[in-house]
Order: C-alpha cells, then structure tokens, then sequence
C-alpha cells in the first residue's frame, strides 16, 4: 500500500456511494413533489364569468384557483387617464394597451405583488387600487405607482368566448 | 458529569444504575453546582420548560377535538369553545400560553444580552437557543393558521409570499408551500402536521440547550469564572428549584390573569370570522412577539431587501458571540455597555410598537430610524465597544468582596488581563 493506485476496493467504494446517492434521490422526490399542487387542484384550472350585467365604472371579483380576479369595466375617462400615463413615471413599465386587449375591460389578478393581499377598489392616490396591507398603490390599468409591490398586478390568460363571457384559466 | 462517581444506595438501583446510568444523571441534575448569587432573571429557564409543557399537553388535547379541512376547521374551534367539556380552558390556555412564552423567552434572550452569557464558552448553547426561537415562531405562525379566521389566513398568505421574493425560484417556492395556487385546504393539513412536529424538535433541542449549560456551568450576574463546587456554588437541588418554583408561581398569576379575565386581548378580532379569500383585513397585524421584525420587514421600501433585512435581524443574533469583542460577560462591569444595552431595549420596544401601527408617514419614518439603529448596535456599536471601553475590575469571585475568599486560580490570572484594557 505504498504507491497510491486506484484498486478495485476504491471502485467498489465510489460505485456504492454513487448509486446510495441515487438511491437517496429518488426516495427523497417524491417526498418532496407530493407538497406541489395535486391533481384535483390543477383540475380547477379554467372559470368562465358571464359579464353582461358588469355596468361601465364597476367591477366585480371572482375566484379563480383560489385567488380573486378583478373584473372591471372601465368607463371612457379611466381609459383615456390609462393610456395618457407616461412609461417614464412607472415602476413596471407596461402599456395599458397590453394590460388590457379591449380597453373597456380590464381582468387581472386581484392580488398584490407585494405580499399577496387583495387591494381595494377605487382606493389610493392613483385612481385605482389600495394595498391595505402594506401600503401599495395601483393606477386604473393596474400598475403599481407607489409602495413596496415590485410589478404590476398580474393579467391572467383570458378570452371571449362570446360577448358576454370570458374566460379565465 | 465525571466530576463526581455517583453510587446508588440500594442493591436495585445499582444493578440498574450499571446498566442504564439514570440515577447518576439524577444526581448530577439535583447535585449540579449553581452560582450562589443567580437572581430571578436566571428564573426563566425553568419558565419556559414549564411554557413548553404546557403548550404540548394542551395541544396534544386540542387536536382530539380539532379537525384540520378547510370547510371545518373554523367550526371545530367554535365546537371546541362551545361543546367540549373544558374546552374553552384549554385553548385559552393554549392561545395565552403562545404569548406566555414568547414573553418569557425574551426576558431569557435579554438577560443573556446584559450578563454576556452568549460569551465564551458558551457560545454553543446561545446558538442552540436561536434556533429554538426561530423554531418557536415557526410553530407559532403554523398554530395561528389553525382556527381558519381572517387573520389565520392572510397571515399565512402574507408570510408564505415572503418566499416569492427570492430570485428566479421564489415563486416555485411559494406554490410548493401553498399545494396549489394559493392558501388553500392542502395548505392548512401541512401546517396542522407541521404545527404537531415542531414542539417535539423544540423539546429535543432544549435537551441539547441544557446539556450544553452543564458543561461549563450556569453564567451569573457577575459573569466570572467559578470554581465549582465551591464557597460560590449551592447545589441545584433545593436552592434553585425553590427559587425557580417560586419565580414560576408568580408567572402563572400573570398567566391566569390573561386565561381568565382577558383571554382575548392578545389576539385579533378578525380572526372570529371565517377565512375569505376575497377580503383583506383592513389592518394585518401579526402576533405581538413578531412585530419587531415585522416593523424592520416594512420599513425597507423594497421587497427583496425588506425580507432580508427582516431575516438579518434574526440570524445577526448567531454571530454575536463574535461580534461582540469585550471579555468582560457581565455588564454590571461594562459602564457604557449598559447603556446601549437598554437604549436596543427601548429601540426593539419602539420597533414592536411601531409595527402595530400604519406604515405611513412619521411611524415609516421612526421604523427606519430604529431599525438603522438595531444593526448598528450589533455591528458597529458592539465591536467598537470592546476595544475603547473602559471596564470596572471584576471581582476574584463571588464571596471575594465580602469575605475575601476562595477565588478561582483561572479567574485570578486573568483578572490582570481583563482589567488591563
């Protein structure tokens, strides 16, 4: 044992620890991925929301996964004070014409990017949302304006499936 | 422990005794030689294994009648106020006891902080302490989720998006936590699971948190080195278990005060009505205990920053061992120490009541200022103080002022060391 040479114990060895190690991992997945959503939750993908009786300057909220999404109409003013923002005074630069496909109606996800609560209608210094968690204010597109939240409030995948009904998910 | 032999008197216990020495532990625990001028701040050690207890065997009851579903946990609790036979006792017990011991567990940290018992060698034991803190807030959190309120749920919803701040993963994280999209029923049987395990962690690690005390021995108000047993020493058993049951007598009259005639005042109306996703409250306001932190969390305007500073201010107290370069432990002997000392009390009392309050305007403004202040303490004020303090002479030994006697022989050559700076 005086030179140092790899022998077949050191291979015995190394391919021990290395399938243990395998072995190990996949015990440990599974008790890991069982945390993540299950099935049943994932099932609940897709909500679809009859808006016909939505009027011009409300918006109504529902829930989709879980979390409320903010449906609202928005009335000619609130669009023209969307659009008329300019990108340079905004945190989270984002168009309204991209937050909102048809400028009547604005669908996001009614949760704070900052922690996770949801906002309250016409509250705050921008027209828009209040945080009352911690203090963050959201313009009329949805945009954070002031406060700790670092993005926008989210827009989720929506369509029209006809002219009274959107659906989300 | 290999002080002293130990051999049981009768025939049985040392037949015994040889194969499982448990009545040597026994006797080293009753025998076990304390400082003789421990005063009732080292009280709280046995408090809050008392606290510890008792949130075990009242929550072991609890979950008898608790049902941990989304759709039926908010009643169970109710059934449990309304139905179970002493019920509303033993959650009161339960909810007050939460608050119990984190109050005691910080008078305990704050002791430790005034007499330097974080110092050499006890450096093992404080760490062990830390992650016991960390862990009890951990179970905290995890038991408020339980009743299903308002303030159960978006507390949880709040704390859990703490992790989406992390680059990249965090969101990953976060929907991990939750089992879905958000807080939702898989989240609530995880924590329910979580909130049982905790505890026993708690109690495992508070074995290690004594074991390691009685290697060097308790630390005491004058924060010396003594020579055990000796004129300065008093057997743990009856000196100190008298004085511990007394000092534990007169906690649990605050404790009933709480029980029996407020037990409510301590936590959120909100959270007697039942969880909704689709409203916040408007004021989400954590536990007492956790305010602090969640003052330092709101105080930094960005999100990333904000959680880290808030876990900073956690972890920062680990590393105190060694930011704090004075070898002086008791700050009885440290003039200047002692007053910093209570200028972090006040500053950590200011953060606690400025988290309970808006994030807005001049409570934003004292928030930052204050929690500038707490890292300063830890890493400028402390290390500085070390080196340019000028310390009182510590005394030989515990009897050494009055009666001259016995000091021990590592104290005494140190003492030129430590007084010379």
């Amino acid at each position: 044992m005086s030179e140092k040479k790899t022998n077949r114990r050191d291979f015995l060895f190394t391919a021990t620890y290395a399938v243990g190690a395998v072995g190990v991992g996949a015990t440990v997945w599974p008790m890991i991925d069982q945390m993540n959503p299950d099935a049943s939750v994932k099932a609940l993908a897709s909500t679809e929301v009859d808006v016909s009786t939505v009027n011009p300057g409300n918006t109504i909220t529902v829930l989709w996964r879980g979390k409320p999404v903010f449906i609202r109409r928005r009335t000619q003013d609130e669009i023209a004070e969307a659009k008329a923002v300019s990108m340079k005074e905004l945190k989270h630069p984002e168009k309204d014409e991209d937050r909102a496909k048809n400028p009547e109606w604005l669908v996001m996800l009614g949760v704070c990017t900052h922690l996770g609560c949801v906002p309250l209608d016409q509250k705050g210094d921008y027209n828009g949302w209040f945080c009352p968690c911690h203090g963050s204010h959201y313009d009329i597109s949805g945009r954070i304006r002031k406060g700790p939240a670092p993005t926008n409030m989210e827009i989720p995948e929506y369509k029209f499936v006809d002219a009274n009904t959107i659906k989300i998910g | 422990m290999s002080e002293h032999e130990y051999t049981p008197k009768s025939k049985v216990g040392k037949w015994f005794n040889d194969r499982l020495p448990l009545l040597t532990l026994a006797n080293h625990l009753t025998d076990y030689p304390t400082p003789k001028n421990l005063n009732y701040w080292w009280t709280f050690g046995g408090i809050l294994t008392f606290c510890l207890i008792t949130q075990i065997v009242t929550g072991l009851v609890l979950a008898m009648h608790y049902i941990a579903h989304a759709d039926m946990a908010f009643e169970s609790v109710e059934h449990i106020m309304r139905d179970v036979n002493y019920g509303w006792l033993i959650r009161y017990i339960h909810a007050n006891g939460a608050s119990m011991f984190f109050l005691a567990v910080y008078i305990h940290i704050f002791r430790s902080l005034f007499y330097g018992s974080y110092k050499s060698p006890r450096e093992i034991i404080w760490i062990i302490g830390i992650i016991i803190y960390l862990l009890m807030m951990a179970a905290a959190f995890l038991g408020y989720v339980l009743p299903w309120g308002q303030m159960s749920f978006w507390g949880a919803t709040v704390i859990t998006n703490l992790f989406s701040a992390i680059p990249l993963v965090g969101e990953g994280i976060v929907t991990w936590l939750w089992g879905g999209y958000s807080v939702d029923n898989p989240t609530l049987t995880r924590f329910f699971t979580l909130h049982y395990l905790i505890p026993f962690l708690i109690l495992g690690l508070v074995v290690l948190h004594i074991w390691a005390l009685h290697v060097p021995g308790n630390n005491n108000p004058i924060g010396i080195d003594i020579k055990k047993p000796s004129k300065d020493t008093v057997p743990f058993h009856p000196y100190i278990v008298i004085k511990d049951g007394f000092a534990l007598l007169m906690f649990m009259i605050v404790f009933a005060f709480f029980v029996f005639y407020t037990p409510n005042i301590l936590g959120h109306a909100d959270n007697y009505i039942e969880a909704n996703p689709l409203v916040t409250p408007a004021h989400i306001v954590p536990e007492w205990y956790l305010l602090p932190f969640y003052a330092i969390l709101r105080s930094v305007p960005d999100k990333l920053l904000g959680v880290i500073a808030m876990l900073s201010a956690i972890l920062i107290l680990a590393a105190l061992p060694w930011l704090d370069t004075s070898k002086i432990r008791s700050a009885v002997f440290r003039p200047l120490y002692k007053q910093f000392y209570w200028i972090l009390v006040a500053d950590v009392l200011i953060l606690g009541y400025v988290g309970a309050m808006p994030a807005e305007g001049l409570y934003l403004l004292i928030a930052r200022v204050a929690t500038a202040y707490y890292f300063l303490h830890f890493l400028v004020i402390l290390p500085v103080l070390g080196f340019k303090e000028r310390t009182i002479p510590v005394p030989l030994s515990i009897t050494e002022p009055i009666l001259g006697g016995s000091p021990n022989l590592a104290t005494a050559k140190n003492k030129d060391s430590l007084n010379n700076q």
